[in-house]
């Protein structure tokens, strides 16, 4: 099976989606010329031409709410923000018209928009560009909200996106961007609210998503090897709509549940889950749920101290013996 | 202030030569075509809709009604005039105060009615309420609650359009208030730089809720437009042909040379900026009793059309009973019908989860 980046994995489910439905244009900031401030959308102006493949102005809160009034007629623009961050600047668009439309017009009108790009911290770019609002925007009925960790998963979920007659918002991640992983060259979709087992485990459920999904694998490696612990890992890949079924199986099997996110822990989609998880697995806890979070501040700038204020894998390996102690 | 009239105009107005342009508007082609019959329905049209939102008044004050109600009363020549225009790929998006534009692209009365008394049978089945009606089966889409957050998608409706290969225009009402918004601006910007074809259309009734356009925006509302290298037109709104006459213009240069420009509707509105807010601390009585008497734009038409022949006194009568007891009625289908039920809370929120059978997505969509 060929091994792709994220980055390429993303490109190809763009290409795909391009070739399969005249319907989808890729609009963005530096999405044709320019190659893509991350390069993932890089040749693909070459390939599909302008029409398809759209630069926009630094003008979030115009081209975001320019692409949801054309999905209203039908186009399926996938609109690429250079940060999540500047979703704040296009926040009215995204959450009230995307979000609301088909509500508020009793369900005479859809919004089959996708909104993608980018949201992490750890690239030491301050606190304006690492947001990460996955949490934000799940709180608003009516969108998705779909965070993926691997480059298959990226691909697929990004078909499925595509093909959503819903607004669908992807978050990506730049520290993710390089990392490879086998994808198959036929075609494959993956339904949006699906989780997956990352790996397998008995003593303790790690209940994660995005690049955390990564530093809980280190981490539960270097548990297996030095304390003999088994950890099962759960890469929600998509928050809104969550599939929390094989979470709480999970809890059924190991009594222990650790939440791993990158995010502020205030209202973050771990109180999410914790809440849930109580609620639906009470007695199969056998104690209180833990969380790994980002440390409660906003991003810091200086380098070797953004590391260790988001979850990495040594945290997660204290978090985990916490959990377990 | 003096008032440069349009960067469109072809033959430049002078101040206080209203009455000339009144006769020019009407023999402007896209008036002089119309049939005894349609200007009846364009009067017809407005008078709808003052009984209508007279009818809804009442109703709010019965408390039959929640919310705000933003009525549009003494603006409805834009609206009707404007829409009349449409074509079938043209497009209308508006701000809160919908209620003209809702009847003016032909929606009925008894869903829209229903809809102020949050009933099941409303034209959002009670989810919208007075500032959310929309009709996309007449390209009407809404009916939009943030100032200035319309005009966005209606840069997207004209990208649609423009995508699609059809020949059309949008049409993006917002008010006078609107102009100060950030996002009007980008879209003005996107919509130049990309020929799209849509007209912006700033309904300029002097206050933006209760502060006058001197105390909130400087310099000419319209003219704004120059920055973005669109070309703009100011008309009055208080009377249906001039509107008409102005906004064939702009809306053929939409659809024929994917042109975007702005136009600025000299308007009035006689009640408050909601029903509820007071209306004695920004403007006299005597302001809203001169626009009254004399720009009343059923008024000025219907004199029009007594003067073209075209209407008769009898045939004024005729028309206003009936939209009276069109009004009343829609008032009593909305009495009548039922609330939508708790049950009905969580639909219309995903397409997915209205249709199961074409459900693709797994999980869990609500919350509790």
């Amino acid at each position: 099976m060929p091994v792709i980046t994220y980055r390429e994995a993303i490109r190809h489910a763009l290409a795909e989606e391009i070739e399969r439905d005249s319907n989808v244009v890729v609009m963005g900031e530096e999405v044709a010329q320019f190659n893509g401030a991350y390069k993932v959308t890089e040749g693909l102006l070459a390939k599909y031409g302008p029409q398809r493949i759209v630069d926009t102005p630094i003008s979030e809160a115009g081209f975001i709410g320019m692409g949801i009034g054309a999905s209203m007629l039908g186009v399926r623009p996938v609109m690429e923000l250079m940060f999540w961050s500047f979703y704040s600047v296009a926040f009215d668009q995204i959450l009230n018209n995307a979000a609301n439309v088909r509500y508020m017009s009793g369900g005479l009108i859809n919004c089959p928009i996708v909104i993608r790009g980018p949201a992490n911290g750890g690239t030491n770019v301050g606190a304006t560009h690492s947001h990460t609002p996955e949490n934000v925007l799940a709180n608003h009925p009516g969108v998705k909200v779909v965070v993926p960790a691997t480059p298959y998963d990226a691909k697929g979920l990004l078909k499925a996106a595509i093909r959503d007659n819903d607004p669908v918002f992807f978050l990506e991640n730049t520290i993710l961007y390089g990392e490879k992983g086998e994808v198959p060259t036929e075609e494959y979709v993956i339904p949006l609210g699906k989780s997956d087992v990352k790996r397998v485990g008995t003593d303790l459920t790690i209940v994660t998503y995005g690049r955390c999904v990564l530093h809980s694998l280190a981490a539960a490696a270097i548990l297996e090897k030095e304390h003999d612990i088994s950890v099962e890992i759960i890469d929600l890949r998509s928050i809104r709509p969550l599939d929390i079924d094989p979470v709480l199986a999970s809890v059924a099997k190991t009594h222990r549940v650790l939440i791993v996110e990158e995010q502020k822990p205030f209202c973050s989609v771990g109180t999410q889950l914790a809440y849930m998880i109580q609620r639906e697995a009470f007695d199969e806890l056998d104690g209180p749920i833990h969380r790994l979070a980002t440390i409660d501040a906003p991003a810091i700038y200086s380098p070797p101290v953004e590391t260790e204020q988001l979850p990495n894998p040594q945290r997660v390996l204290k978090a985990a013996l916490a959990a377990l102690a | 202030m003096s008032k440069k009239t349009s960067t469109l105009a072809e033959s430049k107005e002078q101040p206080g030569a209203a009455s000339a342009k009144s006769t020019d508007a009407r023999l402007a082609p896209i008036n002089a075509r119309l049939t005894p019959e349609a200007k009846i329905e364009l009067h017809r049209k407005m008078v709808r809709i003052r009984r209508f939102e007279e009818r809804s008044l009442r109703a709010y004050q019965a408390k039959k009604i929640g919310g705000f109600l933003h009525l549009y009363i003494g603006q409805e020549a834009v609206a009707v005039g404007s829409c009349s225009l449409m074509g079938p790929n043209d497009h209308v998006i508006t701000a809160y105060r919908d209620h003209g534009h809702a009847i003016a692209v032909g929606m009925e009365l008894n869903p829209l009615m229903a809809e102020l008394y949050g009933k099941a049978t409303g034209c959002s089945k009670g989810k919208g309420g007075s500032m959310h009606y929309f009709d996309p089966s007449r390209n009407f889409w809404g009916g939009h609650g943030i100032v200035g957050g319309q005009i966005p998608l209606g840069v997207g409706l004209a990208y649609g359009v423009k995508y699609k290969g059809l020949k059309g225009a949008a049409m993006a009402f917002m008010g006078d208030g609107a102009v100060n918004q950030g996002a009007v601006h980008e879209a003005y910007n996107l919509a130049s730089l990309w020929k799209l074809p849509v007209v912006f259309v700033i309904e300029n009734n002097g206050y933006s809720m209760g502060t006058s356009q001197a105390r909130s925006s400087a310099g000419e509302l319209a003219k704004r437009a120059e920055g973005y290298d669109m070309p703009w037109g100011q008309c009055n709104g208080h009377d249906v042909y001039e509107v008409r006459a102005c906004m064939d213009k702009h809306l053929t240069l939409a659809r024929e040379k994917n042109q975007p420009s702005t136009v600025e509707i000299d308007t009035y509105r006689y009640r408050g900026h909601s029903v509820a807010d007071p209306d004695n601390t920004y403007r006299t009585k005597a302001e809203i009793e001169e626009y009254r008497k004399t720009k009343d734009p059923i008024e000025v038409f219907q004199r029009q059309l007594l003067s073209e022949g075209v209407l008769t006194e009898a045939l004024i009568e005729k028309i206003d009973a009936e939209a009276r007891a069109e009004a009343e009625n829609s008032a009593e289908f909305a009495e009548a019908s039922p609330f939508p039920t708790p049950d009905d809370i969580q639909k219309d929120v995903y397409w997915e989860s209205d249709n199961p059978a074409g459900r693709k997505s797994e999980g869990r969509l609500f919350f509790d």
